[in-house]
């Protein structure tokens, strides 16, 4: 239609509009429509799927940035006074020259920024060029395309193991059933596969959504996905791509922490604001009476052109801006970019720390946040999950009771003391260890060490029913899917996330949206079975066990020669919770192996080797009110209904039948209990199991409610849990299991030191009381005598009272006090009357754990005690119910571990493993904070101490705004010449070393609270900034009053001594001296040297034409230089001598350690911590921390004067 | 496998002594025992150097007197309001004990005088003063430069040359030294050549390439205060005119501080012991800003001018460093002597 007016096209594209706007999605297929153009197209409303990260493009590069640059008041504000400098009555400078500060912060900002661009530029054509296959109706196959160019309405293939390329309609896939998992973890982290069904039809459900559309293109569709049968596993209709998928829309840019040094950096600015208003003030004052003392008009003064003066109020007024454009400098402007760079090299330097390596999961520490690395070392109080984060979340088959015995497989259990040790035991394997190499890293949930006594029963024909009830419950009762090994999942996803992150370390905060950006195309896709032929083989297997098995299958005859014809081994199972997986891992080390799951059916194989196929009546999942799973199945032999179930202790205890008198239900019952009470306080997790066989008329009655249920439009969830509720009763005991959660390794140690750092370390669990507080003494968080107050709801009411009367410093003379809450007692304290007590209580607390706490009720804990206590927080987990804790903390920190990735995507760093918290807040924390707190109270001071000087000229110049110096070389002094040295010391400077940090963790205390940037060390930096440019102002005064000098010829010697002192402070300040530090500093000079001589050389109208050359032939400028320099730095020097020989802080005499031999140093520290921990020992001093008294040391070496 | 080993190191960190931050370094400490040695060592050298100050300072002679006239008793108090008194002389009587030793350096001074300001020292016109005829004209406002103002063009609108302020300015009184022999007046001879910066002279300042040079200033006036046009300053050497007379240089070096003095002549010979008389003929104003002019001879030596400041303070450091290390030494005693402490 070519003559389509332009009205029709309006129309045309705000029906478009329209189309994109609704809620109802109308498509239709693009393969009618291929080759025609562009505008024949009828989803050519759609945006592509391309996908768009960056924020700048080429063209509109530079106003783009420079409209978000100065979003900062900071660059407006030094903008705005580069313009007032053109206002000739204020100009201070050549107008140009002041431009030149602000133009290079903002070029070198531009410069990072449009670095960064590029970075999410090439990661985007990366993901856009991915290849994914669309059906062409013109090659009548599928052809490969990029990402970019799939279009709303295109017909997909998508492989086993290939990622999603945009959201989807599954319409075909190649399983019979119409079934394909997927994986959600970049969406929303949850690792476990989920379900989804073709559903041929006219609606259809969708992949990550619950929208259903209505398509019109679906029969001619149908036919299409029929005609190809081969490799094809799925078919889907795009519907929606790129920008336009679920993820990225529900993406909202990350949010920003400040820091709190940066907090009191702001303030710092604001006092060096005031001091800036104050000298301006008293600047325009003394012009002001200069002019007013002079009895008439002196030649010198320059009248405007009409040949008068201006009054001199008038003068003193515009001296005043000019003042400000001249001492403009007191306020750092290059502070706040140098901070940045220091950060970028400070993160550098922790991303690149092997010790915070992890070999296993070949991850290093992801740093996502870019500005919170000096918070690491002022941390006070640690919240800590427990699962996963603590421990390893790879859960461990460890007990069981079966029918009121106990199975203690302590075999199992000495495995698990040592997994080093345990592989020089001999152990019973499993069959499946002979196939190790297929297996995942995380083979230890899969071993299963088996209890001799149990192998006899299960062997043994005497009350085989109950055993085998028990481990069929195991592995039928869950929702674990069963692939084949060679179909392994691969983790795709995972490395290209890796490599995103690597190429965006730069800016965390950028990567972390363009993750979740991209997570929308980076479903990853599963299919249950990788090729045709094993699917084949698994369903034709089953279907001949099915067909014969009615028959010929007998649960205590082995079978005469049918081995299984696959083999066990090749069995991967992919579970929800890694208790599930443990578990079918038991059933399966004991001959019940879970071989295949459909929706329907579960194919058990027992240990005589026959196979089972059970039909699936119905799947109760789980959910948190109940407690409990269940799933209702035939028996093929018997045909019996048969319902499994199992859940929380005291979930399925409530729900035995109780026949009277039946004593021996009863004594099961209360043994099992005993059991449980026994594993729990052993820190295992607790599952019991239970059964019911219905007939098969309380079953039909069941169903058809059941079927209501499901098909009830309003308040269906409630219904569904209803009648579940109503099957769920008068349940068989057959037994429980206790699971083991291992601690990550070398947790006890890392609490222990975190600790003896003075950090509280709170656990916030969901698990009950019992196991957390087991697990609490196994992480050394709990001491054997300590006094544990364990705080439920039923004696709450006790401890009010006695609360009230006592003095909460009477708390300090009990031994160690350790509070254990669970989550109802909690929500009580969290009220606003018993808030500040609760506060108080804590306080007084070692530690303190908290169980059975919600997500939300985690992040409340973290906020009372920042906020009621004013503390440095950090939040440390793993899964999502620890995102909202990883948030509200000072720093989140997020463990890549099992449960997927939101708790790294919502954190600040992202960490391997617990241990490595250690390294990072000693090591990491503590020298990122006493590096950047010096950086900047030494940039406080250089420049204060760099612009006084010309304060100081204006007394004797009549405080006209004229600098003695010449401006480029003012200019230069601050870009050049003194810039990097303080880059370098906040990046490179180490004043104890690691093997001191990590050794004594009470150095970490230093930075706690105020630490060494504080209201105090700011001042004394300016006041000795003050004294330095007093000192190097008035000897060269001195010593050239009532000469002939001029003024550039003064003024070099003073740039030079500013120069000395400001580089030779630094050198006083910088602690180890490495061969870069002795570089940048002496490449300073040097750059100074040539800088200014070849500027004297250069510019014959510049002022200070050779001056540099003449003074640098006088023996005076450099006799000037070093005494001006001596005496400027004298005290401070004098202050460090002093410090170091006569105060015994902790930090003085680590480093007096650390200058001996390191064999000598481990010696002293082994013994000092053996020495410690007899102290501690006697000491019952709760509030006051054993505090790092060094001086009660004997001390075997001499060099140390302690 | 060779897969995931290769994956492996894609994500381990290098183990580098940069990257491990383990590059040796070195930790000086600074206490007091270490820093005893250094103490001393800079308290001597600085004893030394203060010495060598102190005693070339006290071998400098300084003669140095005002001529303001503001006291009656002064023999210039007549020609103090040079407003009043156009082409005023007076003259200065001075004696000398003894031979003042060659060369002497001959300086006036000026107090109270602010060359420092920003918008004085700015008021010139560099092009023009390293000679570009181009800049002497008057061209649409533009040349000569606009820092000029308001000496930029006189009443007639002629470009003023050199204009701006500062040249404008200039120091215009004049000296004549006698030496009274006899009862007879008998001339000093001053030296006034090479007493600007060699590189002000030579390269930085440079006279228009006309011949003779008062064609070059054709169609300008000179500065309003100026008696004389800048290719007449010094009548007696045509060389020392226009924009590298001497005296014009030396006056274009802006002072650093509101006290200064400038060298006016040098007299290589020194002055024998005797009467001296100075002629002064008094043109500059300084009333107007309470300031004082002076006169001053003086010896010069490797370290400048007069000046015990320096000797002294390098005396005061030096003893200083000295008796911090005996403190030092003093601390550093005591902690070692004193076990106990531990």
């Amino acid at each position: 239609m070519p003559w389509m007016s332009p009205l029709a096209r309006i129309r045309d594209a705000l029906a478009g509009q329209r189309a994109r706007d609704k809620d109802l999605r109308n498509l239709v297929s693009n393969l009618p429509y291929e080759g025609l153009d562009k505008w024949k197209q009828p989803n050519r409303h759609f945006r592509n799927n391309g996908i768009k990260t960056t924020k700048y493009s080429v063209l509109f590069f530079i106003p783009m940035n420079l409209f978000e640059q100065f979003h900062r008041l900071a660059n407006l504000y030094f903008v705005g006074l580069a313009i007032l400098n053109f206002v000739p009555v204020v100009q201070a400078f050549e107008p140009e020259v002041a431009l030149i500060p602000i133009c290079v912060i903002l070029a070198l900002t531009a410069i990072k920024d449009a670095w960064e661009d590029f970075r999410r530029y090439k990661s985007d054509k990366k993901l856009n060029r991915l290849p994914c296959f669309v059906y062409s109706s013109k090659e009548k196959c599928f052809v490969e395309k990029r990402w970019k160019d799939v279009r709303v309405g295109d017909f997909v293939k998508v492989e086993s193991n290939d990622i999603v390329p945009a959201d989807l309609l599954l319409l075909y896939t190649s399983d019979p059933n119409g079934v394909c998992h997927i994986e959600t973890a970049n969406l929303d982290g949850e690792t476990n596969l989920k379900q989804r069904r073709a559903v041929p039809g006219v609606c259809i459900t969708v992949s990550n959504t619950d929208i259903l559309l209505i398509i019109h293109a679906v029969i001619r569709t149908g036919c299409l996905g029929f005609s190809h049968p081969d490799l094809v596993l799925k078919q889907h209709l795009v519907y929606l791509k790129g920008h336009e998928t679920k993820a990225m829309l529900n993406n909202n840019g990350p949010r920003y922490k400040r820091s709190r040094l940066e907090r009191r950096l702001n303030i710092d600015v604001i006092f060096c604001i005031l001091l800036l208003f104050t000298m301006c003030i008293i600047g325009s004052l003394g012009h002001y009476l200069w002019l007013e003392s002079m009895p008439s008009v002196p030649l010198y003064l320059v009248p405007q052109t009409d040949g008068h003066l201006d009054t001199p109020s008038l003068s003193s007024f515009y001296k005043f801006f000019s003042m400000i454009i001249l001492l403009q400098v007191l306020i750092p402007i290059s502070l706040y970019v140098s901070i940045e760079l220091v950060k970028i090299g400070q993160i550098y330097f922790i991303t690149n720390d092997l010790d915070l390596y992890d070999e296993e999961t070949d991850a290093t520490i992801q740093c996502k946040a870019l500005n919170i690395t000096e918070d690491l070392g002022q941390i006070q109080y640690i919240f800590s999950d427990k699962t996963g984060t603590l421990t390893e979340n790879k859960m461990v088959f460890r007990r069981c009771s079966i029918m009121g015995r106990e199975y203690p497989h302590k075999e199992n259990g000495m495995f698990l003391c040592g997994p080093k040790r345990a592989l020089k035991m001999y152990i019973y394997k499993i069959k499946i260890l002979m196939f190790t190499k297929s297996l995942p890293p995380n083979q230890q949930e899969t071993e299963v060490i088996l209890d001799q006594k149990l192998l006899r029963q299960i062997r043994g024909t005497e009350k085989i029913d109950a055993y085998q009830d028990f481990f069929l419950a195991l592995a039928i009762c869950n929702t674990v899917v069963v692939s084949m090994a060679t179909a392994k999942r691969l983790r795709v996803s995972a490395r290209l996330t890796a490599e995103f992150q690597q190429t965006n370390q730069s800016n965390p905060l950028d990567t972390l949206s363009s993750l979740v950006r991209r997570a929308g195309s980076w479903t990853r896709l599963r299919a249950p079975i990788t090729s045709e032929t094993s699917a084949n083989d698994l369903t034709t297997q089953g279907q001949s066990v099915n067909q014969t098995g009615g028959q010929t299958c007998s649960l205590h005859v082995p079978p005469q020669g049918t081995a299984p014809a696959v083999p066990a081994g090749k069995l991967c199972y992919e579970a929800e919770s890694p208790d599930e997986a443990a578990l079918v891992h038991t059933a399966k080390a004991y001959g019940f192996v879970l071989m295949s799951r459909t929706p329907d059916s579960v194919t058990v194989q027992l240990p005589s080797g026959a196979q089972l196929r059970f039909e699936v009546l119905d799947t109760l999942s789980f959910d948190s009110n109940r407690k409990r799973m269940s799933v209702l199945v035939r028996h093929p032999i018997s045909k019996q209904c048969i319902l499994y179930t199992k859940g929380a202790d005291y979930a399925i205890m409530e729900l035995l039948e109780t026949p009277y008198g039946e004593k021996q239900q009863k004594a099961i019952a209360s043994d099992t209990q005993q059991h449980l009470d026994c594993y729990a306080k052993e820190g295992l997790r607790t599952l019991c199991i239970a059964k019911k066989v219905l007939c098969d008329g309380e079953y039909e009655s069941w169903a058809v409610q059941r079927q209501h249920a499901l098909a009830a439009m309003d308040n269906r969830e409630q219904l569904i849990m209803d009648s579940a509720v109503q099957i769920e009763t008068n349940l068989c005991l057959l037994g429980a299991t206790g699971v083991e959660d291992r601690l990550q390794d070398s947790v006890p140690d890392t609490v222990m030191t975190l600790r003896e750092a003075g950090i509280q370390v709170w656990v916030l669990t969901g698990d009950k009381p019992e196991t957390a507080v087991n697990i609490g003494y196994a992480c050394r968080l709990l001491e054997q005598d300590d006094l544990v107050i364990n705080m439920s709801c039923k004696n709450l009411c006790y401890w009010e009272k006695q609360s009230c009367s006592a003095d909460p410093r009477n708390v300090d003379t009990t031994p160690d006090i350790s509070l254990v809450i669970d989550g109802r007692t909690l929500t009580m304290l969290m009220s606003p009357d018993l808030r500040d007590r609760f506060v108080d209580l804590a306080r007084h607390c070692r530690s303190v754990l908290c169980c059975r706490v919600t997500p939300l009720q985690k992040s409340e804990v973290v906020k009372l005690i920042r906020e009621k206590l004013k503390v440095m927080t950090l939040a440390v987990g793993d899964g999502a119910n620890d995102v909202n804790m990883i948030q509200a903390a000072d720093i989140g920190v997020g463990i890549s571990g099992q449960e997927g990735m939101q708790a790294v995507m919502a954190s600040d760093f992202a960490i391997s493993r617990f241990k490595h918290l250690k390294k990072l807040l000693l090591v990491h924390g503590h020298w990122c904070y006493s590096r950047l707190a010096n950086m900047i109270i030494y940039f406080f001071y250089k420049n204060a101490a760099n612009v006084n000087l010309l304060f100081w000229y204006q007394f004797f110049c009549g405080f006209t705004a004229n600098a003695m110096i010449d401006h480029w070389l003012m200019i230069f002094f601050n870009l050049l010449f003194t810039s990097v040295p303080p880059i370098m010391f906040g990046i490179m400077d180490k004043d104890v070393s690691a093997e001191m940090l990590l050794g004594l963790p009470e150095l970490y205390r230093t930075g706690q609270g105020k630490g060494e940037y504080s209201f105090f060390t700011f001042w004394i930096s300016m006041l000795d900034a003050f004294y330095q440019s007093l000192v190097a102002f008035f000897i060269p005064y001195f010593t050239y009053r009532g000469s002939d000098i001029d003024i550039y010829a003064f003024g070099t010697p003073l740039n030079t001594i500013s120069l000395f002192t400001i580089l030779l402070h630094l050198s006083i300040e910088i602690k180890a001296w490495t061969i870069v530090h002795v570089f940048i500093i002496l490449g300073s000079v040097t750059l100074y040297f040539i800088v200014t001589l070849a500027y004297g050389v250069r510019y014959l109208n510049y002022s200070g034409y050779w001056t540099l050359q003449a003074q640098m032939v006088d023996p005076m400028f450099y006799l000037v230089c070093l005494i001006s320099t001596v005496i400027a730095l004298l005290p401070r020097y004098l202050f460090h001598v002093l410090k170091n020989s006569i105060t015994c802080s902790p930090i003085v005499e680590a480093r007096h350690l650390d200058t001996l031999e390191p064999s000598t140093r481990d010696q002293w520290i082994k013994e000092w911590r053996s020495f410690r921990g007899r102290v501690q020992d006697k000491t019952s001093d709760v509030s006051v921390p054993p505090s790092p008294s060094l001086e009660n040391l004997q001390d075997d070496t001499k060099q140390v004067k302690l | 496998m060779q897969k995931k080993e290769n994956q492996e190191v894609e994500n381990r960190p290098d183990n580098t002594a940069f990257t491990q931050q383990r590059l040796p370094a070195w930790q000086p400490i600074l206490s007091a025992g270490i820093v005893i040695p250094l103490f001393v060592l800079v308290g001597l050298a600085f004893i030394g150097i203060g010495v060598a100050l102190f005693v070339t300072s006290r071998n400098l002679h300084v003669l140095e007197m005002d001529y303001t006239g503001v006291e009656k008793t002064s023999p210039c108090f007549s020609c103090s309001d040079p407003i009043k008194q156009k082409n005023c002389k007076c003259s200065l009587s001075f004696e000398l004990d003894k031979l003042f030793e060659g060369p002497v350096f001959f300086y006036y001074g000026l107090t109270n005088y602010f060359q420092n300001q920003r918008a004085y020292g700015v008021s010139k016109d560099y092009n023009q003063l390293s000679g570009d005829l181009d800049y002497f004209t008057f061209f649409f406002s533009i040349v000569p430069d606009s820092t000029c103002k308001p000496y930029r063009y006189d009443v007639n609108n002629k470009p003023i040359v050199p204009c701006g302020s500062l040249a404008n300015s200039m120091f215009n009184d004049t000296f004549n030294l006698y030496q009274m022999k006899n009862g007879v007046k008998e001339e000093v001879p001053l030296d006034g050549k090479g007493i600007s910066w060699w590189t002000d002279y030579n390269i930085k300042y440079r006279n228009p390439s006309v011949n003779p040079l008062r064609n070059a200033f054709n169609g300008t006036v000179k500065p309003l205060y100026w008696s004389k046009p800048a290719y007449e300053l010094d009548p007696t050497d045509t060389a020392n005119n226009g924009f590298i007379n001497q005296d014009f240089l030396v006056w274009m070096r802006r002072s650093a501080l509101p006290n200064f003095r400038k060298l006016y002549r040098r007299i290589t010979d020194g002055l024998p012991a005797g009467n001296y008389s100075l002629e002064i003929s008094y043109n500059y104003p300084v009333i107007a800003f309470d300031g004082k002019k002076k006169v001053a001879f003086s010896n010069v030596s490797w370290m400048g001018g007069k000046n015990e400041f320096l000797g002294i303070a390098y005396l005061v450091i030096g003893s200083l460093c000295l008796v911090m290390s005996v403190v030092m030494l003093i601390i550093y005693h005591w902690r070692n002597s004193s076990p106990d402490a531990n």
